[in-house]
């Protein structure tokens, strides 16, 4: 996903001379074909996130549209109140590229896992977020970046995740995706975490519990009417991603629920991370599982949530 | 020691009361009866940067009042926001929106704001006032009018306060790394920050010797005398491959005896009658 997103910025920059390129010391030839065909659009900085991120919107206010990159946590944590105030208080078209969303870093500790950025850039007024599920549709997603209005930022997964979106919906940004139907339950995702809900779904299935999924690369603008459909007309709802559960987009989906008064009411769960710093180290998939992001996890969630199947039918 | 890099004040940089002619007294005139409408801003923080303000768009920078995103014209960023109101009164000075405005400073139907803002205020280049973001803003401006052979110029203004914020060091090192020689920042070196001194709280010595070794091409110069302004200004780029720096000595508070290097005149607000009329008069005794 990393590489077919900068690919893309490449590729982009090609055609588009307002497209500019601005790393913060990334590993060892990132992006050399760009910095050697292009290069008075190729910069590649110091270990510096707070100049970047102004740098960049000096440039945007000028008319160019900057992809900054560098690991996820170091450009959202790092240069929060630049990102606040340089990018959305002037609402310019940068865009953020977040290495190694969520536990994507595991072996390397807490310092490098964003398990809260969603919730951060969701709260800045004019941020876009975008969190894609696999290479296929981070290659559809990212021609979509260039005439948005507005900064971006874009969570990237680990790399080599396994594709499980298809081109039969156009990619927009801010719209939802139903990826299955299904009348008892609905699972919204968003990222790479589009696999576990879809391999629940399918164990659900076979228990025949009807579980709808709906996966959401735009968690900020929020598709509510999508999410409002696809809410109505089940029993529980069940959010999962690879984040926080606090402020992201089980956040998200549990304000509108709040909001939408429904009554009888939902049955509602988030699946994310606790409320902690992560206490071990091990791999992505180690750590998913250790916090019940993972598709048997979400199956008993989604069946607790409806008391059992058989009741469910009743 | 060698006194070179000490990098003290000399006597030849050192603000005095005699120099501020009419000009400068009318734009501080302007000042108060902006505070007197607001009671409230940074009065100090205005008066020691007013002298760079009005030399910039009084005799060095080329810019239209009419048309103020024209592509070439020369960019001015306040990366200190607090200290607007000599900002304001001089983008009214010269036409970039009526004066009438001035007296709406901070009033929620003014485009005025207590630091300014971009897309508010004709002729504010970026929103400020949380330090240490112009420098490294400053940079993206430069950048581009290197990369579209652009000849436009680009003034920082910022702090000595701001000037402990790690971010202008970072962006100091980029500016010279792309030997943005369009690139100036000057700094406004009051010798006082909110607290206490400068010296007291995060003492910035050698200070022309910290930004030389950051790659930049430095003067000196009495922030007050708008004929040394001048001079040093009509000169960058000094270096063709060097960002510049000019390190502005100035007074916190110039041009009003009883709040000159006064802390307590940082930031004030529910200003009295008895204090604008203070002001009024310290002005015209100065």
């Amino acid at each position: 996903m990393r590489k077919t997103c900068l690919d893309m910025v490449y590729n982009l920059a090609k055609t588009d001379e307002r497209i500019f390129f601005i790393g913060s010391d990334l590993g060892f030839e990132t992006l050399k074909v760009f910095r050697q065909e292009i290069p008075n659009r190729f910069f590649m900085e110091g270990v510096s996130e707070a100049n970047i991120i102004g740098m960049a919107a000096g440039l945007a206010l000028e008319g160019k549209i900057p992809y900054v990159n560098t690991i996820a946590t170091f450009i959202t944590r790092r240069c929060f109140e630049q990102i606040v105030l340089d990018l959305c208080l002037h609402n310019v078209k940068v865009r953020l590229i977040g290495n190694g969303g969520g536990l994507v870093y595991a072996p390397l500790g807490p310092t490098h896992l964003a398990i809260e950025d969603i919730a951060i850039m969701r709260a800045c007024p004019h941020m876009t977020i975008l969190a894609p599920a696999d290479a296929d549709e981070m290659r559809r997603l990212m021609p979509k970046t260039v005439e948005h209005d507005g900064p971006i930022y874009i969570r990237l997964g680990k790399g080599f995740d396994p594709i499980v979106t298809t081109d039969d919906i156009p990619f927009e940004i801010g719209k939802a995706i139903p990826m299955r139907f299904g009348d008892d339950a609905l699972i919204v995702s968003t990222g790479i975490c589009l696999r576990v809900a879809l391999s629940a779904a399918e164990q659900l299935a076979t228990n025949g519990v009807g579980t709808a999924v709906l996966h959401v690369p735009t968690i900020k603008p929020l598709d509510t009417e999508a999410l409002m459909e696809s809410i109505t007309s089940v029993r529980a709802v069940v959010t999962i991603e690879e984040h926080s559960t606090i402020g992201g987009l089980g956040s998200a989906v549990a304000e509108l629920i709040a909001e939408a008064g429904y009554d009888p009411a939902k049955r509602f769960r988030r699946i994310g991370l606790p409320d902690v710093f992560p206490d071990q180290y091990g791999s992505q998939d180690s750590l998913m599982r250790r916090y019940d992001i993972y598709p048997e996890a979400l199956v008993s969630t989604v069946l607790q949530l409806l008391d059992s199947p058989n009741q469910n039918r009743r | 020691m060698n006194m070179k890099t000490l990098s003290i004040t000399t006597a030849e940089h050192t603000p005095t009361c005699a120099q501020l002619d009419s000009r400068s007294k009318e734009l501080r005139r302007t000042i108060i009866r902006m505070f007197e409408a607001s009671r409230r801003g940074h009065i100090g923080s205005a008066f020691s940067v007013m002298e760079i303000l009005r030399v910039l768009y009084d005799d060095i920078m080329q810019y239209n009042p009419h048309n103020p995103r024209q592509i070439n014209r020369d960019r001015c960023i306040l990366s200190k926001g607090h200290g607007c109101l000599a900002l304001y009164t001089i983008l009214a000075d010269k036409g970039f929106f009526p004066e009438s405005e001035l007296w709406k400073f901070c009033q929620a139907e003014g485009i005025l704001g207590g630091h300014p803002e971009y897309g508010k205020t004709p002729g504010v280049e970026a929103s400020t006032g949380s330090l240490g973001h112009g420098l490294p803003i400053g940079i993206g401006f430069a950048l581009n009018g290197k990369y579209e052979r652009l000849n436009y110029r680009t003034f920082v203004i910022i702090g000595d306060g701001e000037s402990d914020e790690g971010s202008n060091w970072e962006a100091a090192m980029c500016a010279a790394k792309h030997k943005l020689s369009s690139l100036t920042v000057l700094v406004d070196y009051n010798k006082y920050q909110s607290y206490d001194s400068t010296y007291a709280v995060m003492d910035l010595e050698p200070f022309v010797d910290k930004w030389r070794a950051f790659g930049f091409s430095v003067a000196e110069v009495n922030g007050h005398d708008v004929t040394a302004l001048r001079e040093s200004l009509g000169r960058v780029p000094f270096h063709n491959e060097k960002p510049n720096a000019i390190i502005c000595h100035t007074i916190k508070g110039k041009g009003v005896e009883c709040i000159e290097n006064d802390l307590s005149w940082h930031h004030k607000s529910k200003v009295s009658d008895e204090e604008i009329a203070a002001l009024l008069n310290g002005l015209e005794a100065c």
